[in-house]
C-alpha cells in the first residue's frame, strides 16, 4: 500500500477528512519550501500538493500565478523541485507529497526520466492539470510503473461517460474542482458540490478532495462534512505573500491548524 | 483525389495538436466541436458565411502582379493575394465573421477574444459589433501600451478591453487570462480564437474559415494566370494566413509552400520569434507543438518588430507539415522585413504589414533565384497603416 492509501485509511479508520494544503515550491524563496513543506504537516496536513512553477500556468487564478512568478524568479525548475522533495523525506518518510503542474516541464525533462527520478526523490503522486485522460496513457503507463498514482480533475461540468473515463485511470483520489472557473475565485456553492459528488461516488472507488474557493476553516469544515479530503491552495498562498519572512511559517502553521481544527470538529 | 485529411477526430496532426487543458475546460470544448461538426456541413450555415463573406468582407480579394517590383528584382513573377483589402484590413475577419456566425448559432452572446498588436481584437470587436454581440478583448498591458490606437478603435466598436498584467504582460498572457474567463463564463461565452492554435477543434475551424484565402487563389490563378504558382510564400506567427493559402494546395505536390518566422535581431540571438526553427516540442494553449521554451520547459518570451508574429507557439499543423518535409519554414530578421516594408510602398504604391512584410522579404531573396517565367505567390495578410509609428520610430522619426 502506498504513502497515499495508507494514508487515507488510516484516517477514515479514525473517522477523520484529510487536509491537504498546496504551496509553490520556491515561493517565497527556494530555501524556504522545504520547511514550510514540515510546518505544514506540523499544522495538521496529511498531504502535501506541490506546486511546480510554470511560465502560463492557465488554470490558475492570479493568487497561484503570482506564486508560480516568484519562483520562477528563482529559477526553480522540476529538478529543484525534485531535490525539495528528496530533502524533505530525509526527516519525513510518512507524509505523501503530490507534484502538481503542467505538462511542459515534465515533456521538457522526459516522461520517463521524470518519473524515475520522482520515485527517488519519495514523490507519491503527480497532477498534471492539462493532461487529460484521453491524452496521457502512455503517461499514466509510466507513473503506474514507478509506483505514482496519477490523480486527476474532475468539475462540475464533467459528464457521466467523463466520470467514467478518469475513475478507470486515477489513483490515490481524485480533485474535484468545485466550482466552475479558477483557483482562487470564491463562489463555492455547497448544495451544488453535493449533488455532484453524490454522482462522482456512484462511479469513483477512491477518495475524493474538495478544493477550489475553500477561502476560512468554516468553508473548510464544511466541505469536510461532503467529502473526503480539502484541499486548500490560493488561501495559503495570500498567507504567504502577506508574510514577512520572519512571520511567514508561524501565519501559515497558524492559517492550517485553523482549518484542521474546523474540520475535526465537523466530526461531532 | 485529395490525400491530406487532417487532422484526426481528437485533433491530431501527426504527433502534434490534440487536447491539452484542464478538466474545466473539457465540456465547453466538446460542445464547441459538436456544434463545429455540424455546421460545418450545414448548407445553410456556408451560404450565410458566403454572403457574409462577400458583402461584408468584400471578398474575393484580388491577386495582383507586382510588375515593377519583380523587375527590379529581376527574377519570378512576384503576385500578390490582397487580404489587406478586406474589410479591418487583413484576412483576420475571415476567422472572426466565421466564429462570430457559429457563437450565434448556439446561442453565445458574448464573445472574447485575445490579442497581441489588436488585429485579432479589432476583427472581433467588428464582427460584435455587426451581430449586436457583447465583446471583451484580453490584451497584454504592454502590447496596450503599444498599440493605443488599436485599443481606441476596439472601443470605438463597442468593445471592452481589459490589459493583462500578468506573466511577460503580452499576447501568450491575453491567452492565458482569455481561457480563464471562458471557463469561468462558459454558458453564455464563445471564445474567438485568432489563430490556428489552442486545443481542437480550434486549429482546425480557425483554418477551415482561413481557406477560402487558398480557394479563392486557386480558382484566380487558373482564370488568370492558366496555371498555379510554382512557390506560396506567407508569413508565420501562430499561421492562419499561411495555413488559409497553403492548406488547398497541400496534395499539388509541385507547388512549394514557404512559411515565413519572424527571426528578429536574428536567429543565433536570443531576440526571435521563429518556433520552427529553434523550438523544440511541448506543450502550450491547448496543444502540442513547437515552442519557443528553455531547458526546464518554461516559456520564453520571444522578440519581433512584428506584433502579429512575436509568439512563442505555432499551429500544429505547421509543425506537421514542417516535420512531414511538405513545407518548408525559414527565418526573415526585423531588419529585412523593414526594407521589404519600404520596396512595396516605393515600387507598388502598397504598404504592407511588417508580419506580411516578412513574407514579401523572403520573396525578393528567393525569386532572383528562379526564371522570369516562374510564379510566386504571396500572401499580403494584411496593411500596414497600423505599423506607421513602428516604422517612422525603426527610422528615427517622431510622428
Amino acid at each position: 500500500m502506498n504513502r497515499i492509501t495508507q494514508t487515507f485509511a488510516v484516517l477514515q479508520s479514525n473517522h477523520k477528512k484529510a487536509l491537504i494544503p498546496f504551496i509553490t515550491a520556491g515561493d517565497p524563496n527556494p530555501s524556504l519550501t522545504v520547511e514550510l513543506m514540515h510546518s505544514l504537516v506540523k499544522a495538521g496536513s496529511d498531504i502535501i500538493e506541490l506546486g511546480v512553477p510554470f511560465s502560463d500556468p492557465m488554470a490558475d487564478g492570479p493568487t497561484i500565478q503570482r506564486s508560480s512568478e516568484r519562483a520562477l524568479k528563482h529559477h526553480v525548475g522540476l529538478h529543484n523541485v525534485l531535490n525539495m522533495v528528496s530533502e524533505f523525506r530525509k526527516e519525513n518518510m510518512q507524509t505523501p507529497v503530490v507534484l502538481m503542474g503542467y505538462a511542459n516541464p515534465v515533456e521538457a525533462m522526459g516522461y520517463e526520466y521524470f518519473a524515475a527520478q520522482a520515485e527517488k526523490a519519495g514523490v507519491d503522486g503527480v497532477l498534471t492539470v492539462d493532461y487529460p485522460p484521453e491524452e496521457c496513457e502512455d503517461w499514466v503507463r509510466c507513473l503506474e510503473k514507478h509506483g505514482l498514482d496519477a490523480i486527476f480533475l474532475l468539475s462540475p461540468t464533467s459528464k457521466q461517460s467523463r466520470i467514467a473515463q478518469v475513475a478507470k485511470l486515477a489513483k490515490g483520489y481524485i480533485y474535484y474542482v468545485s466550482l466552475k472557473g479558477v483557483t482562487g475565485a470564491s463562489n463555492l456553492d455547497l448544495e451544488n458540490v453535493a449533488s455532484k459528488l453524490a454522482e462522482l461516488r456512484a462511479v469513483v472507488s477512491i477518495p475524493i478532495g474538495v478544493g477550489f474557493g475553500i477561502r476560512d476553516a468554516e468553508m473548510a469544515s464544511a466541505v469536510a462534512k461532503l467529502a473526503d479530503a480539502v484541499v486548500v491552495g490560493s488561501r495559503i498562498i495570500e498567507e504567504i505573500e502577506r508574510s514577512s519572512q520572519n512571520e511567514l511559517l508561524n501565519n501559515v502553521t497558524h492559517l492550517v491548524a485553523s482549518m484542521r481544527e474546523a474540520i475535526d470538529e465537523q466530526r461531532n | 483525389m485529395n490525400m491530406y485529411n487532417l487532422p484526426d477526430r481528437q485533433g491530431h496532426f501527426g504527433p502534434y495538436g490534440g487536447v491539452f487543458v484542464a478538466e474545466t475546460l473539457i465540456s465547453a470544448l466538446d460542445e464547441l466541436r459538436e456544434q463545429y461538426d455540424y455546421y460545418r456541413n450545414d448548407a445553410e450555415f456556408q451560404a450565410e458565411l458566403a454572403n457574409e463573406l462577400k458583402h461584408y468582407v468584400g471578398r474575393p480579394s484580388p491577386i495582383y502582379h507586382a510588375k515593377r517590383w519583380s523587375a527590379h528584382l529581376g527574377g519570378a513573377q512576384i503576385l500578390l493575394k490582397r487580404e489587406d483589402l478586406n474589410h479591418t484590413g487583413a484576412h483576420k475577419v475571415n476567422n472572426t465573421v466565421g466564429q462570430a456566425l457559429l457563437a450565434r448559432r448556439m446561442g453565445k452572446n458574448r464573445v472574447i477574444a485575445e490579442t497581441g498588436a489588436g488585429q485579432h481584437g479589432v476583427a472581433t470587436a467588428t464582427v460584435a459589433a455587426r451581430y449586436g454581440m457583447q465583446c471583451v478583448v484580453y490584451m497584454g498591458a504592454e502590447d496596450v501600451r503599444r498599440q493605443a490606437t488599436n485599443v481606441y478603435r476596439m472601443k470605438l466598436l463597442g468593445a471592452e478591453v481589459i490589459p493583462v498584467e500578468s506573466g511577460s504582460r503580452t499576447l501568450k498572457d491575453a491567452l492565458n487570462e482569455a481561457m480563464r474567463d471562458w471557463v469561468t463564463q462558459v454558458e453564455n461565452t464563445f471564445y474567438i480564437i485568432g489563430t490556428v492554435a489552442g486545443p481542437h477543434p480550434y486549429p482546425m475551424m480557425v483554418r477551415d474559415f482561413q481557406i477560402v484565402i487558398g480557394n479563392e487563389a486557386k480558382i484566380q490563378m487558373q482564370e488568370t494566370y492558366g496555371r498555379q504558382p510554382d512557390v506560396l510564400i506567407a508569413c508565420v506567427g501562430g499561421g492562419s494566413n499561411a495555413i488559409g493559402l497553403f492548406y488547398p494546395y497541400i496534395d499539388e505536390e509541385n507547388v512549394r509552400m514557404i512559411g515565413v518566422e519572424a527571426a528578429g535581431k536574428g536567429l543565433d540571438t536570443n531576440k526571435h520569434a521563429a518556433t520552427l526553427s529553434k523550438g523544440k516540442p511541448g506543450v502550450l494553449h491547448g496543444n502540442r507543438t513547437y515552442l519557443i521554451q528553455d531547458e526546464n520547459g518554461q516559456i520564453i518570451e520571444t522578440h519581433s518588430i512584428s506584433a502579429g508574429l512575436d509568439y512563442p507557439g505555432v499551429g500544429p499543423e505547421h509543425a506537421w507539415l514542417k516535420d512531414i518535409h511538405r513545407a518548408e519554414y525559414v527565418g526573415i530578421t526585423d531588419d529585412e522585413a523593414l526594407e521589404a516594408f519600404h520596396a512595396l510602398c516605393r515600387f507598388e504604391g502598397i504598404m504592407p504589414a511588417l508580419e506580411s512584410s516578412h513574407a514579401l522579404a523572403y520573396a525578393a531573396k528567393f525569386a532572383p533565384t528562379l526564371a522570369k517565367d516562374q510564379l510566386i505567390l504571396v500572401n499580403l495578410s494584411g496593411r500596414g497603416d497600423k505599423d506607421m509609428a513602428t516604422v517612422a520610430q525603426m527610422s528615427g522619426i517622431t510622428l
